[in-house]
């Protein structure tokens, strides 16, 4: 046989090649038996159940929906058994279970996210007042169409603002330590960071009671309730930060010290900026966290009902906080509010969760 | 007239410019200021938690009544309760955890996989308050339910017992609310992503050829999951559930907006009332005398030491078991 390889004739004795190149097999088939088997036990037992139900006359909704899923379980098992071999039973099995699990995980998420915007959609819709006013004057009762959360927003804003210029420098200046510089020591700053990261929240905002306000006496101010949320977020940054520039090739740095640049240069001028998508990411995601942190602005952070947009005098409200006191007013005009302002965080949230998702994407193309 | 001497490595110090220096110092320095920050959220709760611990000694762990204006402090209930809220939330969410992370990393068709991962982690996102709402305006009238039915039937089981009777025909349905039971299941909302994030990644890093060696010699994909991927992500399911249960311990105002604050110890978790350590001092914190401040700060002082012992364990699990220490090839 012979085989033409760029214009030079090779004789090839032996195993001839094949003429057509390798198609991976595909692995996931599923046969007519499989989708049949378990739609048919789907739907039966959603009979007998229903069946079951009415003869006995049981009622509530998570029951039956627990008893089908049992049900279908036992059914799926019987006609697997029927025309299958036992390994494949317990393979069918373990599937229905694992893909319930997470199914239930799935509604648990939708309903909270669905319930929160339906219960909100009412004061969050009040387009004319709900973000251009204060609680200023407006009593609990009032009618939606009254008050607003500007001054909750504002708060927000504010406070989250400065909690980012404190906790920018130091994430950042950590991870790079840890990333860059390295040594025992690090590692210890490293070990405790990850512990940080999972500490309460409250005890951020305790740290800072016992600090601030114990030992400074300051007061309960939009700055002081900052330092708090900062407290919570440093070591956020620090550690996703840190993730995001160890995957930078180790080449980019050592092509920019090969080029006589010195190691501050070289990570202001090559690591960060090849970073940048990951640290947006990491700081993007730090917010989102921050900014419906509660408790400890439970702890350090009084509550106005006017806007105040000074951060060192007079107390300030905040997103979270409003939503905490209006839920708990017990007035359903004001519980509404806060539900209102609640899908305002969950909106916030979810877009900044969005835009760090879109930020970390993989590039098609590059590499 | 040859040299009789081995080559000898020539020394490879290295020398640092002063730019180079000044940016290791400074970055060190911010290092080292983290590292004090960190240190100083334990050392101050410490110096906080010493007059009353010195004050109440023992009994500060073995009270079980809150009563600061009768000098009677003590935790033992709180910390009942703590452990109780996050048991439940744990026995819930492990095992849904686990089966989310499974479906992710073994079941899911290939082009949705990264939209789930997404949705677990915008799941993580989701603020704690908004699992708080949920969990008392939605979760609370369907789980009394529940409660009513796992009391009704199980009743005699210590842990699923009410103090009032399940089968009357006008039920108290109050005995049912605001109680370990709910909270932990709104906790378990927020511990699952967290758990399934962590056993995601480890299940997703065992070793392709052991799994190809596992399907070629026929077992199936479950006879895989079972022999290959499960016993390579053991330490990632442990590391999952240590940094679930820490998070569990210290969750606050979710739990805070649930429960009505009880000082018994019971361990009957369906009935009404329990406290958390952080939800006592959350929900303590504003209207707080003086001496209760301390208190409550040493209260922090033991939330703290509990949740920082579980999360080192977890560190431990979690980074043991990405090194790939656990495979032996």
């Amino acid at each position: 046989m012979t085989v033409v390889n760029e214009g030079v004739e090779l004789t090839v004795t032996g195993n001839p090649p094949t003429a057509t190149p390798d198609v991976p097999r595909a692995l996931a088939t599923r046969s007519f038996d499989d989708r049949a088997s378990w739609m048919s036990a789907m739907a039966g037992a959603l009979g007998i159940v229903w069946i079951a139900y009415q003869i006995t006359g049981w009622s509530g909704r998570l029951g039956f929906t627990l008893l089908w899923f049992v049900v279908y379980l036992a059914l799926y098992a019987a006609i697997s058994r029927a025309g299958n071999p036992r390994p494949v039973v317990f393979d069918r099995l373990a599937a229905a279970t694992v893909a319930g699990g997470a199914v239930v995980v799935g509604l648990a998420l939708l309903s909270t996210v669905s319930y929160t915007v339906q219960k909100g959609w009412p004061a969050f819709s009040q387009w004319g007042n709900f973000y251009t006013e204060t609680a200023a004057g407006v009593r609990p009762t009032a009618p939606l169409d009254q008050g607003g959360i500007l001054h909750a927003i504002a708060g927000t804003a504010i406070m989250v603002g400065i909690a980012l210029l404190i906790s920018l420098p130091l994430g950042l200046g950590t991870a790079v330590y840890m990333t860059e510089v390295g040594g025992r020591a690090a590692r210890v700053v490293r070990t405790v960071v990850e512990a940080m990261t999972a500490l309460p929240d409250v005890l951020a905002g305790l740290f800072v009671y016992a600090t601030l306000i114990l030992v400074f006496h300051l007061d309960r101010t939009g700055f002081v309730a900052a330092v708090a949320l900062a407290v919570t977020m440093t070591p956020i940054v620090a550690r996703s930060a840190e993730v995001a520039l160890r995957v930078v090739p180790g080449g980019l740095r050592e092509a920019s010290l090969a080029l006589g640049a010195s190691q501050g240069s070289t990570v202001w001028r090559v690591v960060l900026p090849t970073a940048r998508a990951g640290l947006a990411t990491s700081l993007i995601l730090g917010i989102a966290r921050i900014s419906g942190e509660t408790a400890p602005l439970l702890i350090v952070s009084g509550a106005s009902t006017y806007q105040n947009l000074n951060p060192f005098a007079e107390p300030m409200n905040s997103l979270p906080l409003y939503i905490f006191s209006a839920v708990r007013s017990g007035q359903p005009n004001f519980i509404a509010r806060g539900f209102g302002a609640a899908t305002v965080l969950l909106a916030l949230v979810t877009v900044l969760f969005a835009l760090a998702r879109y930020l970390a994407r993989p590039k098609r193309g590059s590499r | 007239m040859t040299t009789a001497e081995l080559d000898t490595p020539r020394e490879l110090g290295q020398v640092y410019s002063t730019a180079d220096k000044a940016f290791r110092r400074t970055t060190a320095g911010i290092g080292m200021t983290v590292l004090a920050l960190t240190g100083a959220i334990g050392l101050f709760l410490g110096y906080q938690a010493i007059p009353t611990l010195r004050r109440y000694g023992l009994s500060f762990f073995t009270e079980n009544q809150w009563l600061p204006q009768r000098d009677v402090v003590g935790l033992s209930s709180v910390l009942l309760g703590t452990v109780e809220v996050a048991l439940v939330a744990l026995v819930v969410g492990f095992p849904l955890a686990l089966m989310t992370a499974l479906y992710i990393s073994e079941y899911a068709p290939r082009r949705l996989k990264s939209w789930f991962v997404g949705l677990i982690d915008l799941m993580a996102a989701v603020p704690s308050i908004i699992y708080g709402l949920w969990g008392f305006f939605f979760l609370q009238p369907q789980t009394i339910h529940v409660s009513r039915w796992l009391a009704q039937h199980f009743g005699w089981i210590p842990v699923f017992h009410v103090d009032t009777d399940p089968n009357a025909a006008t039920w108290a349905q109050t005995k049912f609310t605001a109680s370990a039971f709910i909270a932990g299941l709104a906790v378990s909302m927020m511990v699952i992503p967290l758990a399934c994030a962590v056993m995601r990644s480890v299940f997703a890093q065992a070793p392709l050829g052991e799994r190809e060696a596992a399907l070629a010699l026929g077992a199936t994909r479950w006879g895989m999951i079972r022999t290959v991927v499960i016993p390579f992500g053991q330490g990632g399911i442990i590391g999952g559930t240590m940094l679930a249960l820490g998070r569990a311990l210290g969750e606050t105002v979710a739990v805070l907006l649930i429960i009505s604050p009880a000082f018994d110890i019971k361990v009957n978790i369906l009935q009404v009332g329990t406290e958390t350590t952080s939800a006592l001092i959350a929900g303590l914190f504003g209207e707080a005398s003086k001496a209760q401040l301390s208190a409550l700060l040493t209260a922090g002082f033991v939330l703290f030491v509990l949740t920082l012992a579980v999360n080192t364990v977890a560190a431990v699990f979690v980074n043991r078991s990405r090194s790939g220490a656990a495979t032996e090839i």
